[in-house]
C-alpha cells in the first residue's frame, strides 16, 4: 500500500519538470498566491511572479465592498505568533475595470504565469457578464468563491453556496454554460462532509476545485475591553480561520475528495501551507496545485524561493522527475479505521543519550496517556514499561527533542488483523495493553 | 599557453605535516547540531532588506539561508550562501560576526539573543561540504584567459566567478600552500589549515583553476609578463612581512614578527625558548611571551602563544584597553583564557643573553602616549612576537603606469579595477588588511568587473561598493 520510495541523496539536484496542470490551468509550478489579499492588485501580483510563483488566484471580483479598518487577528502560541489567523476582511474594493486592466496587463508581461480570476456575483446575469470580462482580460482559468465564510455569505453568497450543494451545482453549471477556460470551484470547509460539495461542482461541470477556504472561527476576545477580536469599534464579527494551524483540516479535506472514486476531478490545496514540506503533503494527498496566502502575508512573497528549491531537492532525491510523480501518492493510505491492523504494535524507546530529563513524557504519559512511564532513581532518564505501553505517539509529540523518543514496532506473533476482519470473525486480535482491568 | 612556466605546478593538497603546533586547539565555537540549527533557525524573523545582509560585505541573504534551515531544506541553504561568498565555510568560522551580521541582528534591538548567523552558516556549509553537494559549473569557455596573482581569498572567489562566466584562469602563487591566510593566517581555534585547504579543493571542482604554486611574480615570471600573455589580471598579494619597532635586540631569537609566527604555527612545529626536546613537549614548562601591538593580529597571538603552552601571555599596548583597534570581544574572549595586557606601554629594546630574548625593557606612557619618566621595567620574555601591521607590497606594481595607488594601497573602483586597462585587483591589497569575507567580496567584483571587460561592456556599477581603498 504504501508508496515509500528511499531517498538517494544525489550530488548534484536533477531538476524535475515542475509544471502542474489543474484541470487544463497550466503553471510553470505547483505555486499560486491564493485568492486573497496578497493577490488584490497587479503590482503585487506581479512583484510575487518575478519572485517566483506560478499562478496567482485574483482577489475575488464582484461588486466591489467596502471593508471595515481592524481586518485581522492572529492566535499566539507558546511564543510563536500567528500560528493561526483569522480575518474579516471582504472580496475586492477595487473597481471592476481597474482589476480587469490589470489583469489583462500581467497577462501580456508574464503569458506563461497562470492567472486565475476568483469570482462571486450573485445572478446568472452577473456571471454571464463577470466571466466575459475576465476571458477578455486574458484570464487562464475561473475560481467561483463559494467559500468565504463571513460577510457575504450573509448576501447569500460565499459559503453560503457552498454549503448548499445544490446551489453549489446550479451557479457551476450556469457558469460552465458561459466559460470557455477552465473553472474550478472553491470549497468551504464550514460543511459536515465535503464529498457530497465536491461532487456537486462536478455535477455542475467544474474542471476542478480548490479547498479550503477558511473556517468560520473567532480568533479570542480581548478580555480587558471584554469584546470580541479583531476588534472593530465596540463589536466584531466572526471571520475565517486560516494558516498553520488549519492545515489537517485541510488535508482531510482534500484527501477525502481525491480517494472518492466517484470524483476524480484536479484539486488546488489549500489550508496553512507555508513551506515546500506543507506544499509536497498537499501534493501527495491528491493536489496538483497549492494554494499560498497566509504565510505570504506574515512573510513575503520571497518564502517561494524556499518552496521550489525545497520541493525540487526532495524530488530529486527520490528520482522523481515530474508532479504526477508525487501527486496522490499518500492517498492510498488513507484508509477507514476500521481497516487498520489492530496488532501492529509499537512501543516507546527513549535515547538515554539524547534525553534532557524533563519528564514531559512523564507527565504527559501519566495525566494524559496510560501510565507507562517512570522516573528512575539515580538518572534523569525516564523508563518506558513496554508491558504497559499502549504505542500512542503522545510521549514523541510532547518531547523537545528530536528523535529522542521512537515508536518501535514490536513482533507480536500475531498475523495483521483488522477491526473489519475481527467482526467478520476472520483474524485473531492480541491482547489488549494498557487498559489496567 | 605561451608562458613558460619556470616549476612544475604542484596540488594544492600539498600535504600539511601532522604535527603541526595548531593541532592542539580546539574549536572556540564548537559547531552546532542539527537540532540546534533547526531551533536556532526557526528563531530568525525573516526580516526584510535585514541588517545583518547589509552588515555582510558579501550581502548574504542571510534571512533566506536561514530559513530553508529551519524548512529542512539544508541544500538550497548552503547554495544561498555560496551563492554570494564561496567561501562561506571558512567565512563562517572567521568572520568576526559580533560585528558585522551577529552584531545587527534587530533581537539586539530588542534585548534578545541575536541569531547565531556565524553557526548557522557553518552548519549550512559543512552539511554540503560533508555531503558532497555540487553547485556550479563552468561557464561556456570565452577563449579569453585571467591570471590572478597570490592563491588567498579574493583570488579564489575572483577565479570561481571567473570560471561561472567561462573564462579561463591561471593562479600564480608563490608559497607551496594555496589558500592564502586562510591556510596561513586564521586562529586555530577559529579554523585550521587544513580545512582551509580542503575548502579551496572544494572550490576548485568547479574546474578549469590551474594553480601554479611556487611562482614569484616579479622573480620566476614579471608583471609585463603577465599582461602580454594574459586578457586580464587580477592582484590578490595581500600584504607583505612583519613590520618591526627599529629598536635594538630586534636580531635577538625569539623575537618574531607575529605574522610569520602563525604561519609557522599553522603549517609545522614550533617550539618556544629553544633547546632540543621531543615531539610534543615543544614548549618549556613555565615559558613566558610578550605580544606588542593592540589589533587583531596581537590578540590573535597572545590567544595563540596561550593556546600553544606558553603560560604567562602579556600583551604591550601604547594605547588604553578602549582605544585598542582589535576587537572587543576578541579581548573579552582573551581575558577569560587568562592572557594579561600592559596598557599605555611602549617597548624600548628587547633584551637578551647568548643571542636569545628574555625580556623587553619598556616604559608607561601618559594619556598623550609621552613616556612617563622613572617608569622604565622589564617584561620577561622567551618569545616575543611584534604585531604592528605588516609591509605593502606596491614597489614591484609602480613599475605598472596606470595603476592607481597612495602610500599604503591599490586604489581600485567598485569593480576592482585600478585605472591600468587589464588590471583589476582586490583583498589585503586594496583594503589595507580587513576580513576574508571582504576579501571574497572584492575579488568577486573584480570578477564581474572582469567579466564586463573582456565581454566588451566596459565597466559595469558594481552591485555593492567595495570597502576601502575604492575610489569613486
Amino acid at each position: 500500500m504504501s508508496a515509500y520510495i528511499e531517498p538517494t541523496f544525489k550530488k548534484r539536484l536533477t531538476q524535475p519538470d515542475l509544471t502542474s496542470n489543474t484541470g487544463g490551468i497550466i503553471s510553470p509550478n505547483p505555486f499560486w498566491l491564493a485568492s486573497a489579499p496578497p493577490a488584490n492588485s497587479g503590482d503585487q501580483i506581479k512583484r510575487a511572479f518575478d519572485h517566483g510563483w506560478g499562478g496567482a488566484v485574483w482577489k475575488t471580483l464582484g461588486q466591489p465592498i467596502q471593508n471595515v479598518s481592524s481586518r485581522f487577528g492572529g492566535l499566539h502560541f507558546r511564543g510563536t505568533r500567528a500560528i493561526g489567523f483569522n480575518n474579516i476582511e471582504l472580496i475586492t474594493d477595487r473597481p471592476l475595470e481597474t482589476n480587469f486592466r490589470e489583469i489583462a496587463e500581467v497577462k501580456r508581461l508574464y503569458p506563461k504565469h497562470a492567472v486565475i480570476v476568483s469570482l462571486m456575483v450573485e445572478t446568472e446575469a452577473e456571471w454571464r457578464e463577470i466571466i466575459a470580462r475576465s476571458i477578455d482580460a486574458g484570464a487562464d482559468g475561473l475560481e467561483l468563491n463559494f467559500g468565504c465564510p463571513h460577510g457575504m455569505c450573509e448576501r447569500g453568497m460565499g459559503s453560503a453556496v457552498g454549503q448548499e450543494p445544490k446551489a453549489n451545482e446550479r451557479i457551476t453549471s450556469w457558469v460552465m454554460k458561459y466559460s470557455t477556460i477552465p473553472v474550478l470551484v472553491k470549497l468551504t470547509p464550514n460543511v459536515d462532509d465535503i464529498v457530497p460539495n465536491g461532487m456537486a461542482a462536478k455535477a455542475g461541470g467544474a474542471d476542478g476545485v480548490s479547498l479550503i477556504n477558511t473556517i468560520k472561527s473567532i480568533i479570542g476576545v480581548d478580555l480587558d475591553r471584554m469584546t470580541v477580536e479583531p476588534r472593530v469599534g465596540a463589536k466584531s464579527s466572526n471571520g475565517g480561520y486560516c494558516g498553520a494551524a488549519v492545515k489537517p483540516i485541510a488535508l482531510h479535506m482534500v484527501a477525502a475528495l481525491a480517494r472518492e472514486k466517484d470524483f476524480g476531478l484536479p484539486i488546488s490545496g489549500i489550508g496553512g501551507i507555508c513551506n515546500w514540506r506543507d506544499a509536497a503533503e498537499f501534493l501527495a494527498l491528491g493536489s496538483s496545485s497549492v494554494q499560498v496566502c497566509t504565510e505570504v502575508m506574515l512573510r513575503g512573497y520571497r518564502i517561494v524561493e524556499d518552496m521550489i528549491e525545497g520541493l525540487s531537492t526532495f524530488m530529486s532525491d527520490r528520482g522523481m522527475t515530474k508532479l504526477d510523480d508525487l501527486i496522490g501518492k499518500a492517498v492510498p493510505t488513507y484508509s477507514e479505521w476500521g481497516d487498520l491492523d489492530m496488532n501492529y504494535e509499537t512501543v516507546a524507546k527513549i535515547d538515554a543519550d539524547k534525553c534532557i530529563g524533563c519528564n514531559l513524557c512523564v507527565v504527559a504519559c501519566d495525566d494524559g496517556a496510560h501510565q507507562c512511564i517512570h522516573p528512575e532513581s539515580g538518572t534523569h532518564v525516564p523508563r518506558v514499561d513496554e508491558s504497559e505501553c499502549v504505542g500512542c505517539n503522545l510521549c514523541q509529540i510532547v518531547c523537545p527533542v528530536p528523535d529522542c523518543i521512537t515508536m518501535v514496532a514490536v513482533d507480536n506473533g500475531y498475523a495483521p488483523t483488522t477491526w473489519n476482519e475481527h467482526v467478520a470473525g476472520t483474524g485473531t486480535l492480541r491482547p489488549k495493553k494498557g487498559v489496567h482491568p | 599557453m605561451s608562458t613558460q612556466l619556470p616549476k612544475a605546478a604542484v596540488s594544492p593538497a600539498a600535504a600539511l605535516p601532522a604535527d603541526r603546533a595548531e593541532s592542539v586547539f580546539a574549536d572556540y565555537k564548537p559547531a552546532l547540531t542539527a537540532a540546534q540549527a533547526v531551533v536556532e533557525a526557526n528563531r530568525c524573523l525573516f526580516c526584510l532588506d535585514a541588517p545583518c545582509i547589509t552588515a555582510c560585505p558579501t550581502g548574504i541573504d542571510i534571512p533566506q539561508f536561514i530559513r530553508k534551515i529551519a524548512t529542512g531544506n539544508v541544500r538550497g541553504s548552503a547554495k544561498t550562501i555560496f551563492d554570494s561568498n564561496i567561501l562561506g565555510m571558512s567565512c563562517s568560522r572567521v568572520c568576526p560576526v559580533e560585528v558585522l551580521c551577529v552584531g545587527d541582528c534587530v533581537y539586539n534591538r530588542m534585548g534578545q539573543a541575536p541569531i547565531q548567523i556565524g553557526k548557522l552558516q557553518r552548519y549550512a556549509t559543512d552539511t554540503a561540504f560533508t555531503a558532497g553537494y555540487e553547485y556550479y559549473e563552468a561557464g561556456p569557455p570565452t577563449g579569453k584567459k585571467v591570471a590572478l596573482i597570490g592563491a588567498g581569498p579574493a583570488s579564489l572567489a575572483c577565479a570561481h566567478r571567473l570560471r561561472r562566466f567561462g573564462h579561463e584562469v591561471v593562479i600564480f602563487e608563490k608559497r607551496a600552500v594555496v589558500g592564502g591566510l586562510n591556510t596561513t593566517g586564521v586562529a586555530p581555534y577559529k579554523m585550521k589549515a587544513d580545512r582551509s585547504v580542503e575548502e579551496v579543493e572544494w572550490v576548485l571542482a568547479i574546474g578549469g583553476i590551474d594553480i601554479k604554486n611556487g611562482v614569484e611574480i616579479g622573480k620566476d615570471l614579471s608583471l609585463t609578463d603577465l599582461e602580454r600573455d594574459f586578457d586580464a589580471v587580477f592582484i590578490g598579494i595581500g600584504l607583505g612581512p612583519d613590520n618591526h619597532l627599529g629598536i635594538s635586540g630586534e636580531d635577538l631569537d625569539g623575537v618574531e614578527g607575529a605574522v610569520a609566527f602563525i604561519e609557522r604555527m599553522k603549517l609545522g612545529p614550533v617550539s618556544v625558548a629553544g633547546g632540543a626536546r621531543s615531539p610534543g613537549s615543544a614548549i618549556l614548562a613555565g615559558a613566558r611571551g610578550v605580544v606588542v601591538g593592540g589589533g587583531n593580529t596581537a590578540l590573535d597571538s597572545v590567544r595563540e602563544l596561550s593556546g600553544v603552552g606558553v603560560a604567562d601571555v602579556t600583551m604591550v599596548y601604547r594605547g588604553t584597553e578602549p582605544h585598542m583597534t582589535g576587537y572587543e570581544h576578541e579581548w573579552k574572549a582573551g581575558k577569560i583564557e587568562g592572557v594579561k595586557a600592559s596598557w599605555q606601554t611602549q617597548p624600548l629594546e628587547y633584551i637578551g643573553e647568548h643571542g636569545r630574548v628574555t625580556g623587553v625593557r619598556c616604559i608607561k606612557l601618559d594619556d598623550k602616549k609621552k613616556p612617563i619618566a622613572g617608569t622604565e621595567h622589564v617584561i620577561p620574555a622567551d618569545i616575543v612576537l611584534v604585531a604592528i601591521g605588516q609591509a605593502k607590497l606596491l614597489s614591484e606594481l609602480k613599475t605598472l603606469d596606470g595603476i592607481r595607488m597612495d602610500k599604503a594601497r591599490v586604489m581600485v573602483d567598485g569593480a576592482g579595477f585600478t585605472g591600468r586597462a587589464k588590471w583589476y585587483a582586490g583583498g589585503d591589497l586594496v583594503n589595507g588588511g580587513k576580513e576574508v569575507v571582504n576579501a571574497v567580496a572584492e575579488g568577486r567584483d573584480a570578477a564581474i568587473g572582469i567579466d564586463a571587460f573582456l565581454s566588451g561592456r566596459g565597466q559595469p556599477a558594481s552591485g555593492r561598493p567595495s570597502t576601502s581603498g575604492v575610489v569613486a
